[in-house]
């Protein structure tokens, strides 16, 4: 079985972009597009790291980082958060909550996929 | 010192002045005590502040120096002074050597027109830092402009990872070929129609831009420069306002500088009420707790937030940031000072959860709460609705509500019946919220 990424984002057209990307690169890639239900379905799923937007219908993605990091079983998940917002004070507070890389939209492919595998093996925190 | 801050002074550099004014004209000291028919050597001493002039000599040396006798006795104006000290201090770190600010006054004799120059560009440039400073926040606030900027930012994301997979990936087989082409074809069209709207909007709100500001967002800009704090009208009471006014060169129009001398008019008055002295004392003892200061107020909560707010920072007595809006009974909101990670909108409505709008519920009811906003920060609020103006029999009260905001720090206990608040519907993530009305989801 290969390494498990979840994808919590509500674009359809970036999510199809990202999924292939990191298909190819081997990773076996789940979406979700609702805030709400995503703590539920990362319990369900249980992936090796997480890809997060930030901002999501249902419910914040800062939001769900927080609770995952208060859950024993989330506590080390590695999570990357990726969104629009750009502002240096929204990274600061997502890798304050415990995010281990933050990027911002648009990105590219390739730094998209390099920090994803960072991550996913326990790379330093870093943002752009 | 400025020169109307001390009389003496004032008085003993007439004399410079007349020599500066003489120099700048290129005249000899014997020509000029010719024209108003006195001895040169008694000019001499004038010149020198030796001797002290009035009434028909000071006339006669103006109108042969060609300026207005109070340029001479008084020097220049008040307020070009300020502007010239203050552009002084704003370029001191980015340019070489130090401005000469004891030499203001030479300046101004020798060269009006570079002074008056000076003066009108710092007016210019305070003017238009106060319209960024509205921009900024209109960029942040403004929720049609937030929502179009998102939705770009979306869809140059999903073109841009589509079309580096199309250009860079040969094999790709048919099937995802033709689904990301299909996404490149429906992410082009989005676009397309999200610039369009931002383009409109931006062309809505030019008249307005190029109009730098509202009365509002130039009052609250001068008031956010002072920190909501005026020491003149706290020694001086409402005596003071018109000097007070007369230094916020940036108010553009007359609504504008209406609008801060209603503000300052209140302040005022809330200030010979509570008076800063008593109310910083008693507040430092209680860590600025308003619950703990009531009784000081009278039981006048909305004159006790609003006092705390006006609190001046940096001074001995260490005093907490503290954020303040009040609206008007139909919710709008009609003054704010802003607290750093509390977004208080000037366009729209702010979140309907908020205590300032609870308070408008149960008007004479003093409410509190600590406020879980969705970025993790946490504030306490006090919040009050009381009716303004005078009361009349008959008369309907005009209510208006406060909301005193002050940060709580990252290591403060949880509070349990914390409530979960937002910058306002439009800008707000938790979609799932029962107060949340419809539409306006960005992210």
């Amino acid at each position: 079985m290969g390494r498990r990424v979840l994808l919590v984002e509500d674009e359809i057209n970036i999510f199809e972009a990202i999924s292939f990307l990191l298909s190819r690169d081997g990773w076996e890639v789940s979406g979700h597009g609702n805030g709400a239900t995503a703590l539920d379905e990362i319990a369900r799923l249980d992936p090796d790291v997480l890809v997060l937007d930030v901002m999501l219908p249902g419910r914040s993605g800062l939001d769900i980082l927080r609770d995952l990091r208060k859950q024993p079983e989330t506590a080390d998940l590695p999570v990357l958060m990726l969104t629009a917002k750009g502002q240096s004070k929204d990274r600061d507070l997502a890798l304050a909550l415990g995010a281990n890389a933050y990027l911002t939209k648009p990105f590219s492919n390739s730094e998209m996929v390099e920090t994803l595998n960072r991550v996913a093996t326990g790379g330093q925190k870093a943002g752009t | 010192m400025r020169d109307r801050q001390n009389p003496v002074r004032r008085q003993s550099l007439t004399g410079t002045r007349i020599r500066e004014r003489r120099l700048a004209l290129a005249m000899r000291q014997s020509d000029l005590a010719q024209a108003v028919d006195i001895s040169a050597s008694y000019l001499n001493l004038i010149e020198h502040n030796k001797r002290k002039i009035g009434g028909k000599l000071v006339l006669d040396l103006a109108r042969a120096l060609k300026v207005e006798p109070s340029r001479l006795t008084e020097g220049m104006d008040a307020t070009l002074s300020d502007m010239l000290q203050a552009a002084a201090r704003d370029t001191a770190r980015s340019f070489g050597p130090p401005a000469e600010t004891d030499r203001i006054d030479e300046l101004a004799g020798r060269f009006p027109g570079w002074t008056g120059l000076i003066g009108e560009q710092q007016k210019r440039i305070a003017a238009l830092e106060a319209a960024v400073e509205g921009l900024q926040d209109r960029l942040s606030h403004d929720p049609v402009l937030a929502e179009s900027m998102h939705e770009v930012l979306s869809t140059v994301a999903a073109i841009r990872s589509t079309s580096d997979i199309l250009v860079r990936e040969p094999d790709l087989d048919a099937q995802w070929r033709g689904r990301f082409h299909r996404n490149l074809h429906e992410e082009a069209e989005r676009l397309s129609a999200s610039a369009t709207a931002l383009l409109a909007h931006f062309e809505g709100q030019g008249a307005r831009a190029e109009t730098l500001s509202t009365p509002q967002e130039q009052v609250e800009a001068v008031f956010e420069l002072a920190g909501h704090h005026f020491p003149e009208i706290e020694a001086g009471g409402a005596a003071a306002i018109p000097e007070v006014l007369g230094r916020m060169v940036t108010l553009a129009d007359d609504d504008a500088r209406d609008l801060a001398a209603r503000h300052l008019a209140r302040y005022a008055a809330d200030a010979a009420r509570l008076p800063l002295g008593e109310v910083l004392a008693a507040a430092a003892e209680v860590d600025f707790d308003p619950q703990a200061l009531m009784p000081l107020a009278g039981g006048d909560a909305a004159l006790l937030l609003r006092r705390l707010a006006a609190l001046p920072q940096g001074g001995a007595q260490a005093v907490p940031g503290f954020g303040l809006a009040t609206c008007d009974a139909s919710g709008a909101l009609i003054f704010r000072r802003r607290i750093n990670a509390f977004s208080i909108p000037r366009y729209g409505s702010g979140c309907p959860l908020w205590p300032l709008y609870r308070a408008l519920g149960r008007p004479m009811v003093p409410d509190s709460a600590v406020l879980d906003l969705p970025d993790g920060s946490r504030f306490r609020a006090w919040a009050v609705c009381q009716p303004i103006g005078p009361a009349g029999f008959g008369a309907e009260p005009v209510m208006e509500a406060t909301m005193l905001l002050r940060a709580l720090p990252d290591d403060a206990p949880a509070s349990p019946g914390a409530v979960p608040v937002g910058p306002g519907c439009a800008l707000c993530p938790r979609e799932a919220c029962a107060a949340r009305r419809a539409g306006g989801r960005f992210g």
